[in-house]
């Protein structure tokens, strides 16, 4: 009681201060006007909008989504390609990682993956036309040598959108791994070697169980990226057949049947499928160690 | 294959060597170790005796020469092959895991029946008094519960060598001296060789039957704690086995084993040790047995400590050399004094020594 009493004898600014509000808090003001202008506010509009389709009904563009093949299939084709292509970066990239950490040149190596980053996905996919086309290097090369009599068809299909999903991906999901490994004390290791734990037994005793936090926010986040897939979609896929992804379903209802609810309302159903396997992810992991990856005191 | 060293009687390093680069971390080491010993390896740090250690426990890959636990060569078998214990100074424990699966991580390993490995868990979480932690994660222990797990981890599989890399150097000075019993008595009760890195001399004669001092990658001198610290072979481990008085001197008589030597004028008697060749010569002294005197090296005092029993301080000796002595009362600044020690103290090394 004093002490609230007292309180009140403090200047406004000192009480602010005493709960956490000083100058140093309007930095994030922008943020927080940024957020809501236009992330806050669209998603709900969308919302709103998903819910009043031209119909006039409140679940139409929803019962619309479900009965149509053409585009509930969107779903199964979009997390056909997500999933496996984020697995397979994974699975790539961990083995990898384990020999890197050991290495000193590491900084040679990071941006040489960087680069696919910065280069974006379109530059990527005109690459890869040119270069895994029916008239590019690669098949003229096989082709040259024998090995094949007609082209391989690796683009304007799931293979061409598959493998440019796995060029922009793997870096990304390597550097993430790459930074969680190095992250675990090798100090541990080294104990679990002297106490006998061969090469496989100290992956899978020591690292394999202090990497899976760090591999889940991997997945999610590489996942996220891989769902959301859209221009290699359309550049190297087939984007009316088995690369017909969420996201082309809902650029068509927005820009080629200007049914802008419709369009909301996959924009929702893909946010629900995101959320959802990001969650399963998410609370797997948490059945796992989850602390600091260090021996003890450094 | 660790079943077969159980009952070993020593560890031999024949000229053991390991470079990193053309930097020679490791010369030429040869040493043995007789069963039940307790052996320090002590150095300055970058002296070679982590990577010593890290050489016996097979963590680093030798450069040359050979180990060997009786007639059978380790050097060449994996660090998992060898079953020898050891003590990480950052404690190295699973965090994922309770103190109890650190601790049977190795039986589980070695492929040690459930019911045993769970016996034998038990008996060595006892001999670290931490019984009642057993189901705590590793950073829910204090720093010195967790380095007992650590040791309890280590010994628990029974190793013929148990190798400790400055177990205590992250822990409170009173800890460590708790620590130092633990281990002693641990040690004591396994009747294996332990081998003990550490660059804190103190830690490393109480602890130690026998002490291995090193410098650059090379052995100095072995010896038990009371040898290395009366009879240090050469200038640079007296220095590392506390003769912080480095005075440079000249010869003026010998006899036998002792010399009169010059400081600046005034004069002393010495021990030789080692090889005196020339009139140069450095003359080693603990600050513990330079003391304020009658005749002796004139000196300045510049400053006075109170440490319990004595004073310690620092004075200006002859042409300018730093002396450092005790003294049982208080000497202010500035008061001129004059120094001398008991010939037996006075260590006369060769002046080109290092």
């Amino acid at each position: 009681m004093s002490d609230t009493a007292r309180n009140h004898h403090l200047p406004l600014k000192m009480r602010l201060s005493a709960a956490g509000f000083d100058g140093v808090t309007l930095l994030v003001l922008p943020a927080i006007l940024l957020l809501v202008g236009f992330f806050v506010y669209p998603f709900f509009y969308g919302l709103w909008l998903s819910f009043h389709p031209k119909d006039g009904s409140v679940f139409g563009n929803y019962k619309t989504f479900f009965s149509d093949p053409f585009l509930y299939e969107t779903i199964s084709k979009t997390l056909w390609l997500s999933i496996p292509v984020t697995i397979l970066n994974m699975a790539t990239a961990v083995p990898i990682a384990l020999r890197v950490r050991l290495m000193k040149n590491q900084r040679l190596l990071t941006t040489i993956l960087v680069l696919p980053i910065t280069l974006g996905t379109v530059l990527v996919a005109e690459g890869m036309l040119n270069y895994l086309g029916p008239q590019g290097w690669f098949n003229r090369t096989l082709i040259t040598f024998g090995l094949i009599s007609a082209p391989l068809k690796l683009v304007h299909n799931y293979t061409g959108v598959f493998l440019s999903l796995v060029i922009t991906g793997f870096p990304f999901t390597f550097l993430l791994v790459l930074s969680y490994l190095t992250g675990i004390d090798p100090t541990l290791e080294k104990a679990a070697a002297t106490l006998g734990a061969g090469p496989i037994s100290r992956f899978r005793h020591i690292l394999l169980p202090l990497l899976v936090p760090g591999l889940a926010v991997t997945f999610c986040l590489g996942f996220v990226q891989a769902f959301s897939v859209f221009p290699s979609a359309v550049l190297l896929g087939a984007p009316s057949g088995p690369t017909r992804v969420i996201t082309i379903a809902a650029y068509e209802a927005a820009f080629e049947q200007y049914d802008y609810s419709l369009a909301s309302a996959i924009a929702m159903i893909m946010g629900v499928v995101l959320l959802a396997i990001i969650g399963a992810v998410l609370a797997a992991r948490s059945l796992f160690y989850r602390g600091p990856a260090g021996g003890g005191k450094g | 294959m660790s079943a077969t060293f159980q009952s070993f009687k020593s560890l031999r390093l024949d000229r053991v060597g390991r470079d990193f680069g053309r930097h020679n971390a490791l010369k030429e080491i040869d040493f043995s170790i007789e069963r039940g010993e307790f052996v320090a390896l002590l150095g300055p740090s970058g002296c070679g005796k982590s990577t010593a250690l890290n050489c016996i426990a097979g963590l680093l890959p030798t450069t040359r020469g050979s180990i060997w636990l009786d007639e059978t060569r380790i050097d060449v078998l994996g660090p998992e092959e060898r079953g020898f214990g050891m003590v990480f100074q950052n404690y190295a424990l699973f965090p994922h895991m309770t103190i109890r699966d650190n601790v049977g991580f190795g039986l589980r390993m070695r492929g040690v029946a459930r019911a045993e490995a769970g016996k034998r868990v038990e008996s060595a979480l006892a001999t670290v008094r931490l019984t009642d932690q057993a189901d705590k994660l590793p950073g829910q222990l204090s720093g010195g519960q967790q380095q007992r797990v650590a040791i309890a981890r280590a010994i628990v599989i029974e190793p013929p060598l148990v190798l400790m890399d400055e177990p205590l150097s992250n822990l409170d000075a009173k800890l460590r001296l708790e620590m130092r019993q633990e281990i002693r008595r641990i040690h004591a009760g396994l009747g294996s060789i332990t081998l003990y890195v550490t660059h804190d001399q103190d830690e490393a004669m109480s602890l130690a039957d026998r002490i291995v001092v090193m410098r650059a990658g090379e052995v100095r001198q072995i010896g038990t704690p009371e040898d290395l610290y009366e009879r240090p072979l050469h200038l640079d481990v007296a220095d590392f086995m506390g003769y912080r008085n480095r005075i440079p001197c000249r010869v003026l008589t010998r006899s036998g084993g002792m010399a009169s030597i010059d400081v600046a004028g005034a004069q002393l008697e010495g021990s030789i040790r080692g090889t005196l060749v020339g009139d140069e010569a450095v003359a080693a002294i603990r600050p513990d047995d330079l003391c304020v005197a009658d005749v002796g090296l004139d000196a300045v005092v510049e400053a006075c400590e109170y440490r319990g029993h004595n004073f310690f301080g620092s004075a200006r000796g002859p042409g300018g050399v730093e002396l450092f002595f005790r003294s049982p009362k208080r000497v202010d600044f500035g008061t001129a004094v004059k120094l001398a020690a008991e010939p037996a103290k006075v260590l006369l090394y060769d002046g080109a020594a290092t």
